[in-house]
């Protein structure tokens, strides 16, 4: 039987990822999966949550801010980052910088059958337009974050962490 | 109406050190105009979303003034940019807006609704600190200089000569043009940003 707390995807475990990579803005738009992640982001001191309108203004206004000498993060749902097509396309992609884009894996589910089209088109999306990527689900999972950015610097480009939170541990 | 190379020419003695994005057909002009191209930022590349880009930069560098030229159409393909910085109140963010009522690098078909609409009234009741509407070079040379010493964010509304292209675009002159990683990396050194 799996153990459901062991499987949890802590908010606090991302907060600290953050942190430990030099994180200074988080460009997002929530979803009802990660209700609570964005209220503990509003309350750390050294992290500036920008609430964009349309998820392909994160990429743009991540631009910005990598320019400025910050470090963003965008943190939007698959089915924003399908909307952003472009804008990942001009404002990351052909930009040629650093940055990584948290994506909720909205529709994913470890041991079933995939019915909703927002999952089983996330990982050909992001195929088709060149961007690694890496599925966390939970707490052990979490260095995979730290490798998303130490690639995205390596190679000046942007690399994709899936947050696949089939058991809610964001939504308390 | 207003002409750019006009409405430019009106705004350039008051720039200071403000770093100036411009955007669209009209906003092209400028690269003739201004006078210290070291400030001068391209953010393009996506459609409509250098309003956010340039945001961001104002975000990133609140000590210093950051001029955004954008253009209608544009605008209209990311409108929500209004309420994104009237969220965070980028007191250092002047956004201008070059309304022309067209695409004229398509040829000149008019924008959805072009003659009765308010893009500074939207501004203004999304939450900018002050907005203005000029349709005249006169009132805009008489109140640029006053508008860019208040707290931003600002939005600045102009009615713009259509400068219309109807060649095709492979047969269009170009001047030469700094490419966008060129502007970022003179305005990185000239402000001292580090990539981190």
């Amino acid at each position: 039987m799996v153990n459901q707390q062991a499987a949890l995807l802590r908010p606090e475990t991302l907060i600290e990822e953050f942190k430990k990579n030099g994180v200074t803005h988080i460009v997002t738009i929530p979803d009802s999966e990660t209700n609570y992640l964005y209220e503990l982001m509003k309350e750390q001191p050294w992290l500036d949550v920008v609430p964009a309108s349309r998820e392909g203004e994160t990429f743009a206004i991540a631009l910005g801010l990598i320019v400025g000498g910050k470090v963003p993060v965008c943190l939007i749902q698959n089915t924003g980052m399908m909307e952003s097509g472009d804008s990942i396309r001009g404002m990351a992609l052909d930009a040629g910088f650093p940055l990584v884009m948290m994506i909720g894996y909205r529709g994913w589910n470890r041991h079933g059958v995939i019915t909703d089209s927002a999952a089983r088109y996330t990982e050909p999306f992001l195929i088709a337009m060149g961007i690694n990527y890496y599925l966390v689900e939970q707490d052990e999972d979490a260095p995979r974050i730290s490798v998303a950015f130490e690639e995205a610097r390596a190679n000046k480009r942007p690399v994709a962490v899936l947050v696949g939170d089939e058991y809610h541990g964001f939504n308390r | 109406m207003i002409h750019p190379d006009d409405m430019f020419q009106a705004f350039e003695p008051h720039r200071g050190d403000s770093v100036v994005i411009v955007t669209g057909t009209g906003g092209r002009r400028w690269r003739d105009i201004s006078t210290n191209e070291k400030r001068d930022l391209n953010v393009h590349g996506a459609m409509g979303q250098t309003s956010s880009a340039a945001m961001g930069f104002a975000l990133a560098q609140p000590n210093e003034k950051v001029v955004f030229f954008d253009s209608e159409g544009a605008l209209l393909m990311n409108l929500g940019i209004l309420a994104t910085t009237a969220g965070k109140q980028p007191k250092n963010f002047f956004h201008f807006l070059m309304d022309n009522e067209c695409y004229a690098t398509t040829g000149g078909q008019p924008v959805p609704n072009s003659q009765d609409i308010s893009y500074a009234g939207m501004a203004r009741e999304a939450g900018y600190a002050a907005a203005y509407e000029f349709d005249n070079l006169e009132d805009f040379s008489t109140n640029v200089g006053k508008i860019l010493e208040e707290t931003g964010p600002v939005f600045v509304a102009m009615k713009m000569v259509p400068l219309v292209e109807n060649e095709p675009i492979g047969m269009r002159k170009r001047g030469a043009v700094r490419t966008r990683a060129e502007t970022i990396r003179t305005i990185q050194e000239e402000l001292g940003i580090t990539v981190v």
